[in-house]
């Protein structure tokens, strides 16, 4: 028995997970057609490494989908085929330039942003494939909307969410039926906040795309953000160009995501310069704080769109 | 710093809150928030702007933390449950909050079915001389009904001149229910939620108080549901490993295993011998309660999804009696079969009897009911077509537990709790 790892006690590391796992494996019991959206950030890369553990030594009983708006940073986007390739498993990408195309989306602008126009494009994947669970990183801290939402969270045949018909959700026995048509949103990281994210990418060593560390980028100041400069996103007249060390602390389309100013390399000093970083912002001096990005995502999100 | 380490971190404690806003649950609620700094700067801002710019902390309405549930309310948003999140250095906290007075007993079964303690909130001010309110009754009554630890807050205290008299006589009272309910060793704090008095730290109001305050309390509960320690695992997903050798793959719902032990294959009642332990990070000797494991046995057996394995002694049931909270708009209707869900199976069921619906006000069983609707609490008996585990609530909730499903709805229509197996 000396090879043999004796128990430990659980950290609530271990509780999340464990519960993560629970539930990507019951959404597979339950429900034939799945896929894991996969996007390359760092949310999705969680839940990736989650359903490794939930189905090792087998490959996954389903494969990984993205809905690329065409405004995705390259560097994620090489991470998202690289970690696919890496892990043998099966990456479908649907584009919005392909619904453009076909005409089932049609953008006031050319250049408006796409995080609208992705819901298409995402339903048109579901029919294609017919699949009937989608597993996603959503978390209950993010929102106060998500904060009623359901683990498994039903979809009716217009992939819409219906908050007055919500099923009940009751200890871990969840009910993932549906009529066909309709569909399945399967939220693993529910139960995770956004310090859980990066404590948990941390303790296992999970691998993140380069821009979430900090590195040298041109970026403009604009209404007190950080904006990068990219082919979508080139400056306008009287900006100032400057050549910044900053990290992003999330990835989205890259015509609504800014970074900060960082010099953190490592998912360690992230963690230890977002907590200084809101000591001195709250003006509190205890040692003890909790760190929660979320709601800077949040801000960052509501100042911008 | 703040990340617990490994040897400190005393996991997560899931609790609800119950009383009504007027007994000043959303300012708890906040004041549980703001002073473990589960608040963010932009959070504090905007409670902090609707009174006249002030920054005093004291100036702070700690209730609009949970404010946004108004609005949604006025959109028609069914708020039956939300969840907030806080840390300490000792312990994560999920808070299920279940708000609202309508639908009570639905919202609160919910929140209660994955929480281990119930923080029940009463008004001092109001009620000193006048007895509890049967909104008070109706929450002990579904906090023991869930199996839950109960923590009586005393709330207000400030209001009464921090009188102890008025303490005691709520306590007295609070006491006199749970010996009557059957819940054991409810913990009392007296507190001032709104200026945080015995909230995270003690207060000097109450020197003739000597328990912690009640985030110490909070901090220290013993987190484990009451179980008996026996073993069950329910059998998820059959998964091959690298040698060919099929692992059992599930969460661990009660109790522990370990390589060498003898379990049975419920409902077929084969026996086998444990012969590894195995996850994506190692063989394990054992394992507990709570973890994602798989196990492979020592000969084949047939054992597939819905399947559990278990302790020897187990025993499977086709009838049972259960308590039943109804949870769906639509009513029972009787004769109809639906599905049952406990653990990994699902089965038909049939109600074949009611034998009591709780009177929610008085508590008292009201016999010769013929009906189940929305926010019923019942006694019934349950056939069943295929055997399930006669695991009780009481002895075992994560497999004592089920739900019931309307097939033509798809709707969860009810929450049930096996009292006994027939």
């Amino acid at each position: 028995m000396s090879a043999l790892k004796p128990s430990r006690r659980m950290t609530h590391l271990d509780v999340l997970e464990s519960e993560a796992i629970h539930i990507m494996r019951e959404a597979a019991g339950e429900r034939s057609k799945l896929a894991l959206l996969f996007s390359g950030g760092k949310d999705s890369a969680v839940v990736l490494h989650l359903a490794t553990k939930a189905f090792w030594p087998e490959r996954l009983p389903f494969p990984l989908l993205h809905v690329d708006t065409g405004h995705n940073f390259p560097e994620v986007l090489e991470f998202r085929d690289a970690t696919a390739r890496r892990l043998g498993e099966r990456l479908i990408v649907r584009e919005v330039e392909g619904s453009i195309l076909r005409g089932t989306v049609k953008l006031p602008r050319p250049d408006a942003s796409r995080n609208g126009a992705q819901s298409v494009t995402l339903l048109e994947a579901v029919e294609e494939f017919g699949f009937d669970a989608l597993i996603g990183g959503a978390r209950r801290d993010e929102e106060k909307a998500r904060a009623k939402e359901r683990i498994f969270s039903h979809r009716d045949e217009f992939g819409a969410w219906n908050p007055k018909a919500q099923r009940a959700e009751l200890w871990s026995l969840y009910n993932a039926r549906i009529n066909p048509g309709e569909n399945m949103r399967v939220f693993p990281l529910s139960n995770w906040t956004e310090r859980d994210v990066w404590a948990y990418i941390a303790r296992e060593g999970i691998a993140l795309p380069s821009i979430y560390f900090a590195h040298k980028r041109d970026v403009v100041r604009r209404d007190g953000l950080l904006m990068p400069v990219t082919m979508l996103t080139p400056p306008r007249p009287g900006d100032v160009v400057e050549k910044l060390s900053v990290r992003f602390r999330t990835v989205g389309d890259i015509t609504g995501t800014c970074p900060v100013a960082s010099e953190a390399e490592t998912v360690d000093e992230i963690l230890a310069e977002t907590e200084i970083a809101e000591l001195s912002e709250r003006g509190a001096t205890r040692m003890d704080d909790r760190v929660n990005e979320a709601a800077m995502e949040r801000r960052k999100r509501e100042g911008y769109f | 710093m703040a990340l617990p380490t490994t040897d400190e971190d005393a996991g997560v404690l899931r609790f609800i809150t119950a009383g009504s806003v007027d007994d000043g649950k959303s300012t708890l609620i906040g004041r549980l928030l703001f002073d473990s700094k589960g608040l963010l700067r932009d959070q504090v801002a905007a409670i902090s702007k609707s009174r006249a710019g002030s920054n005093e902390e004291a100036e702070i309405d700690l209730a609009l933390v949970t404010d946004g549930l108004e609005s949604e309310r006025e959109q028609g948003i069914t708020i039956d449950v939300a969840y907030r999140y806080f840390a300490t250095p000792r312990r994560s906290f999920i808070i299920a909050d279940a708000p609202g007075h309508e639908q009570y007993t639905r919202n609160m079964v919910t929140a209660a079915s994955n929480a281990e303690a119930a923080v029940i909130l009463i008004d001092a001010s109001r009620l000193a001389g006048k007895g509890l309110k049967a909104q008070t009754r109706r929450h002990a009554t579904i906090a023991k009904l869930m199996g839950l630890k109960v923590i009586v807050a005393v709330n207000k205290m400030d209001l009464t001149g921090w009188s102890r008299a008025v303490f005691e006589e709520i306590r007295d009272n609070f006491a006199r229910v749970a010996r009557t309910l059957g819940i054991e060793d409810p913990i009392y704090v007296p507190i001032a939620a709104k200026h945080g008095d015995n909230v995270a730290r003690r207060t000097p109001h109450t020197p003739w108080y000597d328990g912690p305050p009640l985030l110490e309390i909070l901090e220290t509960l013993d987190a484990t549901r009451r179980n008996d320690g026996v073993f069950r695992l329910p059998v998820q997903r059959v998964i091959r490993m690298p040698d060919g050798a099929r692992a059992y793959a599930g969460r661990i719902a009660s109790g522990d295993v370990a390589v060498g032990q003898e379990i049975t294959v419920l409902p077929s009642g084969q026996t086998a011998v444990v012969e590894a332990i195995r996850t994506f990070d190692g063989a394990f000797a054992d394992a507990a309660e709570g973890q994602s494991v798989g196990v492979v046995l020592d000969r084949d057996v047939d054992v597939s999804r819905g399947d559990t394995l278990a302790s020897a002694e187990a025993r499977t049931t086709r009838a049972l009696v259960a308590d039943l909270c109804w949870l769906d708009e639509e009513p029972w209707e009787k004769g109809r079969r639906y599905l049952l869900k406990q653990g990994s199976r699902t089965t038909q069921a049939l109600i074949d009897g009611i034998v009591f619906v709780r009177e929610m006000t008085e508590l008292a069983e009201v016999g010769e009911a013929s009906g189940l609707k929305l926010n019923d609490i019942a006694s019934v008996k349950v056939k069943l077509r295929d055997p399930i585990l006669a695991d009780t609530y009481a002895e075992r909730p994560a497999t004592g537990a089920f739900v019931l499903i309307d097939a033509a709805s798809n709707q969860t229509a009810a929450a049930g709790m096996i009292r006994e197996a027939a």
